[in-house]
C-alpha cells in the first residue's frame, strides 16, 4: 500500500518545528549545560556558562531566539519506500523555512550566490538530506545550523597508517584551533570513512544525534567518551575564556570506506544546539 | 566578580587604564557592523569618501539582530565572531575607533594594531542573544538597509555586559586563561 503525504503538511511541521527549535533550548542541552557549569574550574568560566543559561531560560520564556544567529537550515529526511508525496518536498520544506522565518522573527543569513553575496530575505534554500528506509513514515529532523561554529569545521582526507592517533590529532587541532570562535562549549560531530562528502554529511548528522545518546558501536562508544575528556583538557573553556568545560559532548557516525582511504570530517556545533525532529 | 562601569564615550586616558580580563558593562552610543557593511565603509574610504556614521572615540559592535518583535527595541542581538572584521579594521581605527565589540579570537595584526591606535577589543557572550537584547534600549536603523541584519544601527545601550579581551597594552585575555587550564 502506498501512503500518499500532502507536502502542505510538511511544509506547516518544518515552519512550526524552525520556529520552536530557535526558542526552546532542548532539555538534554540545558542539563548538560548545568553539568558543564557544576564542574567548570575558571570562575569566568563558570559565569559565562550561568549566563548561556541564563539567556536560554529567558529565550524559552519570553519567545525569543536563543542567538541571533537562526542559522542556516539543515533537513534530513528519511522516506519510507511506500510513501508517495503529491508534490515538490523540497519546496515543500523551502516553503516551511521561508514561513518561519519571516513570520517567526528569524534572521535571514542566506545570500544566494557565495560571490555576489545578495540575501535571499527569506532565509531559503535550506540545504537538505534524503535518505529512503523501509515502511511508510517520513522522519524530518531539522536545525538551524549557526554559521560561526560552522566556518570552524573541517575535512581531512587521512591516510591508513594515520590511524586513531591521526584522527584524535585533527579533532584536537580543530577544537584547540577553533579555540572561542565557535561559541563553547560546544558538541562535536565526527564523520570517519566514505569519502570527501560523505564524511561530512556523517559528521553533521552526528550532530543530529541526541545529546544524551551513546553510540551503540563499542569502538565509537569508547572513543567518544575518551575524546571529550581530552579535549576538555586542551583548556579552552567556556567562549574560549579558559577552563575545563570545552566540550559538552562528542558524536561519532562511521561508514566503510576505500582501502587507500581515513577520511575523517570534524562539524562543530556552538552551545546553542537547536534540533526538532518528527515522524509523520 | 568586580565589574566597572564603562560610560561612552571615553578618554584614551579611560581606555588605557582597562586590562585584559576586567569586566565592564558599558553604557552610551554603540555603532553596528558586520563583514558586509564593514567592506563598503573600507571601500568608501579607499576612494577619499567621509563615512556614514561617526567612529571616532566610538564603540562597533559586531552584530546582526534578529528583527524586532512587535514591542521590543530589537530582537536577540548577540556578538559575531570578530576575525572576520580583522582584514577591514586597521582603516576604522585610522578613523579613531576606540572599541571593537565582538566575540572569539582575532589576529596577532589586529592584536598589533590595538596597541599602536590604543584601542581595546572586548567580548559579549556568543549566544547569549536574548539576554543581550535587554540592555538595549534604543535601536535606530542608520543606512544600508538592503543588507538586512547586516544593514548599519545605532543602538543605545545599558549595563550592557562585556569583557575585556584585548587591551592597549597588548594583554590578551585567551592567552592568559586558557594556558592555566591546558593540560594536554
Amino acid at each position: 500500500m502506498i501512503r500518499e503525504i500532502d507536502v502542505k503538511d510538511i511544509s506547516m511541521h518544518v515552519e512550526n518545528m524552525l520556529i520552536d527549535a530557535c526558542e526552546n533550548i532542548p532539555n538534554n542541552v540545558l542539563k548538560a549545560l548545568e553539568d558543564a557549569k557544576a564542574k567548570e574550574e575558571s570562575p569566568l568560566g563558570k559565569e559565562v556558562i550561568d549566563r548561556i543559561i541564563t539567556n536560554d531560560l529567558l529565550a524559552r520564556n519570553s519567545h525569543l531566539p536563543i542567538c541571533q544567529d537562526t542559522g542556516v537550515v539543515v533537513v534530513f529526511v528519511e522516506v519510507g519506500y511506500d510513501v508517495h508525496f503529491n508534490g515538490d518536498i523540497y519546496e515543500a520544506i523551502n516553503e516551511g523555512v521561508r514561513n518561519a522565518y519571516t513570520k517567526g522573527y528569524l534572521r535571514k543569513s542566506v545570500v544566494r550566490h557565495p560571490l555576489d553575496r545578495v540575501n535571499t530575505k527569506d532565509n531559503t534554500p535550506a540545504i537538505v538530506h534524503v535518505e529512503f528506509v523501509p515502511g511508510d513514515k517520513v522522519k524530518i529532523d531539522v536545525a538551524p545550523k549557526g554559521g560561526g561554529s560552522e566556518n570552524m569545521s573541517s575535512v581531512h582526507m587521512l591516510i591508513p597508517a594515520d590511524g586513531l592517533d591521526g584522527i584524535k590529532k585533527i579533532i584536537m587541532d580543530t577544537v584547540f584551533n577553533g579555540g572561542g570562535k565557535p561559541c563553547p562549549p560546544i558538541i562535536v560531530g565526527v564523520g570517519i570513512g566514505g569519502n570527501l562528502e560523505k564524511s561530512a554529511i556523517l559528521a553533521k548528522k552526528a550532530l543530529f544525534r541526541e545529546i544524551d545518546d551513546e553510540s551503540k558501536d563499542p569502538i565509537l562508544n569508547k572513543l567518544e567518551k575518551e575524546i571529550k575528556d581530552e579535549i576538555n583538557m586542551l583548556g579552552v573553556g567556556p567562549m574560549g575564556f579558559g577552563g575545563t568545560q570545552t566540550c559538552l559532548a562528542v558524536k561519532i557516525n562511521c561508514y566503510p570506506c576505500h582501502i587507500a582511504s581515513l577520511p575523517v570530517a570534524v562539524n562543530i556545533q556552538c552551545h546553542a544546539a537547536r534540533h526538532k525532529s518528527i515522524i509523520l | 566578580m568586580e565589574i566597572k562601569q564603562l560610560h561612552l564615550p571615553v578618554s584614551e586616558e579611560e581606555l588605557c587604564k582597562l586590562n585584559a580580563g576586567d569586566i565592564v558593562e558599558i553604557t552610551g552610543v554603540v555603532y553596528t557592523s558586520r563583514d558586509a557593511a564593514h567592506k563598503r565603509f573600507c571601500d568608501l574610504l579607499k576612494e577619499g569618501k567621509e563615512l556614514p556614521i561617526p567612529v571616532e572615540g566610538l564603540a562597533m559592535y559586531y552584530v546582526g539582530p534578529t528583527p524586532a518583535k512587535p514591542g521590543r527595541v530589537i530582537g536577540s542581538a548577540g556578538p559575531t565572531s570578530s576575525y572576520r572584521m580583522d582584514p577591514y579594521s586597521e582603516p576604522l581605527l585610522q578613523q579613531g575607533l576606540k572599541i571593537m565589540i565582538g566575540k572569539g579570537p582575532r589576529s596577532k595584526a589586529l592584536k598589533d594594531m590595538l596597541v599602536k591606535y590604543k584601542a581595546i577589543y572586548i567580548s559579549a557572550i556568543g549566544g547569549a542573544a536574548a539576554s543581550i537584547s535587554e540592555s538595549i534600549k534604543k535601536c535606530d536603523l542608520i543606512c544600508y538597509e538592503d543588507l538586512g541584519a547586516e544593514a548599519v544601527r545605532r543602538m543605545e545601550v545599558e549595563k550592557f555586559f562585556g569583557i575585556v579581551t584585548y587591551d592597549t597594552k597588548g594583554g590578551d585575555l585567551f592567552e592568559q586563561e586558557i594556558k592555566k587550564y591546558k593540560k594536554i
